[in-house]
């Protein structure tokens, strides 16, 4: 058991990380907004929190925290202009900011540039990693109580009711952006922490890509289901290694049959029977 | 120095209009973005670039890539939208299965081709250039450019005045009203897979062309301008489509010119960000709000 926790220790960080990628999509996708700039958060707080940890001599917590704050006021920003944007015209302008943030990771002398940064303190473990992931998981549990969680819905199924009754719209797009940008930060500072070095590939599209899949694949607004879907898309490149020259191939055919087989995503399954 | 920019600008946005043509006729058939666009495109021009390896001449290449191409998307329909069409399963998973469909077309390009990039044969090309007045263009650039042009022509005629065109407007509108009226919807979404494919590989190939490079990665570097110049036309409007692409084919030439390369594609992002928060629909865009 443990040797199989050493031998695996790399994947089993790099799924939680994952997992809480999926999760922060998934807290702005409950409130109706696709918006995909979640590879582009994780990418900030990953060059604040290395560039603190290298330059700075931050530990973890403080690198992190801080990456997590630049993450979110950045989000609170972003959010002002695309406020009237909705559905694929404010997918593509998120992707458009993400695009943006990383040629800019790559020109900016103080990021490494397109080499990448490297140097970064190794110091997160599978404990801070899923220590996080259950601190998130337990904040998102304990919000889905509150009323709040209940103007996220509403503003998600009819945006026009949930304005009639009274609920502040903006402010929850808004709220979730932040939100999302704050977990994604955290799963930025935890991924460049536990690799020696990054780059403004590491946050590209190709990531925003994986995070959507994994988030819609899970069940879209479920947070086990994201959970699962983070799990499910991290192990399956290693499953099919085996498979060599075909193992492109056959993850694309199994995400494809997965979500031909299944629509709802993996909380489609219980869901379905509830 | 501006007129010679301008005229690469055009070059840029011919190719660039092709492939967004095919993405935004999918996007205004069915509403879904269809991710595994850039898969094709890549793919055609990796098909043409073999046939002309093995002798065949480079117009006949040409044609017959785009039929593979054309036929690709209709098989990409069959096995990644249309299942998903008949249980009504929204916008957001038709994407996830076309980037399922992207992910196997890269493995089997990469299985075929390998990984590293690929030129056209020598002297297949022509490297004859044109001087009018001060401007020097490729006899290529204008070869290509006049394909892209005749291409979006036999659409535009397609559109308009054909039978096929009028299914294709129909669906588009209101697939339940059409099929009242007796348009056969799966045969007309096939066709529009056809062209739009065909579109899009024909981009793909004329790309290739152009930098006389193929390779894997090719599709996901046009993919992303492809979405943001359908969004700037305003999704679904071909002709928006066209505009846009010669717009980003300006601001990227431009912005290499007078600005920097390096932020190049930062400057074009940026425009389409700024006109999206203008102009929430696009630049184009007549229809209302739609969720995605």
């Amino acid at each position: 058991m443990f040797e199989f926790f050493a031998h695996h220790s790399k994947l089993i960080d790099q799924i939680g990380i994952n997992a809480l990628l999926a999760l922060s999509l998934s807290i702005s996708l409950r409130a109706g907004s696709l918006a995909l700039a979640q590879a582009a958060f994780m990418g900030i707080a990953a060059y604040v929190s290395s560039i603190g940890a290298v330059h700075l001599g931050w530990n973890l917590g403080g690198a992190a925290l801080a990456g997590a704050l630049a993450a979110a006021l950045v989000a609170a920003v972003l959010a002002l202009p695309i406020g009237r944007l909705r559905g694929v015209f404010l997918a593509i302008a998120t992707i458009g900011f993400g695009e943006i943030t990383r040629i800019i990771a790559i020109n900016w002398p103080i990021t490494g540039g397109a080499e990448g940064l490297s140097g970064i303190p190794n110091d997160a473990n599978t404990l801070s990693i899923y220590g996080t992931l259950a601190v998130v998981g337990f904040a998102i549990f304990l919000f889905g109580r509150t009323k709040l969680a209940l103007a996220v819905a509403a503003t998600r199924e009819d945006e026009s009711a949930a304005r009639g009754v009274g609920i502040d719209v903006a402010g929850v797009r808004m709220g979730t952006l932040v939100a999302g940008a704050i977990v994604a930060g955290l799963a930025g500072a935890l991924y460049a922490h536990s690799n020696f070095f990054i780059t403004p590939g590491d946050f590209g599209f190709g990531r925003m890509e994986q995070v959507l899949v994994m988030c819609v694949i899970g069940g879209v607004t479920s947070s086990l289901g994201a959970v699962l879907g983070a799990l499910l898309m991290t192990v399956l490149p290693e499953l099919v290694r085996f498979l060599h020259d075909y193992r492109e191939v056959s993850s694309g055919a199994i995400l494809l049959g997965i979500i031909l087989f299944s629509p709802a995503g993996i909380a489609g399954l219980w869901q379905r029977r509830t | 120095m501006l007129v010679q920019q301008l005229a690469n600008g055009v070059f840029l946005g011919a190719v660039y209009a092709l492939f967004a043509i095919g993405y935004t006729l999918i996007f205004g058939v069915l509403d879904i973005l269809n991710l595994a666009h850039a898969a094709i495109f890549m793919l055609a021009a990796f098909v043409a670039l073999s046939l002309a390896g093995l002798g065949v001449p480079l117009v006949l290449a040409f044609a017959l890539a785009l039929v593979v191409a054309g036929l690709l998307g209709v098989l990409l329909d069959r096995v990644a939208f249309a299942p998903l069409r008949r249980r009504n399963a929204g916008t957001l998973v038709p994407l996830i299965s076309s980037i399922g469909a992207a992910i196997i077309m890269q493995g089997v390009a990469r299985g075929i081709w390998g990984p590293d990039e690929q030129r056209f044969p020598a002297n297949a090309l022509s490297t004859a250039e044109i001087h009018i007045g001060s401007l020097t263009v490729g006899a290529l650039d204008v070869v290509i450019l006049a394909i892209a042009l005749v291409l979006m022509g036999v659409l535009s005629y397609v559109l308009r005045s054909t039978a096929l065109g009028r299914s294709i407007r129909a669906v588009a509108a209101d697939r339940v009203a059409a099929a009242l009226l007796g348009v056969d919807i799966e045969r007309t979404i096939a066709l529009t897979f056809f062209i739009a494919s065909a579109l899009g590989g024909a981009a793909g190939i004329l790309i290739g062309l152009q930098y006389n490079s193929v390779s894997l990665d090719m599709g996901a570097r046009i993919e992303l301008k492809g979405l943001a110049i359908i969004i700037l036309g305003g999704m679904g409007s071909v002709t928006g489509a066209v505009i846009g692409a010669f717009l980003l084919g300006a601001v990227e030439t431009l912005s290499v010119a007078y600005i920097s390369s390096s932020y190049r594609d930062a400057i074009a992002f940026g425009v389409m960000f700024l006109i999206l928060v203008l102009r929430p629909t696009g630049l184009f865009g007549k229809r209302a709000l739609r969720a995605a």
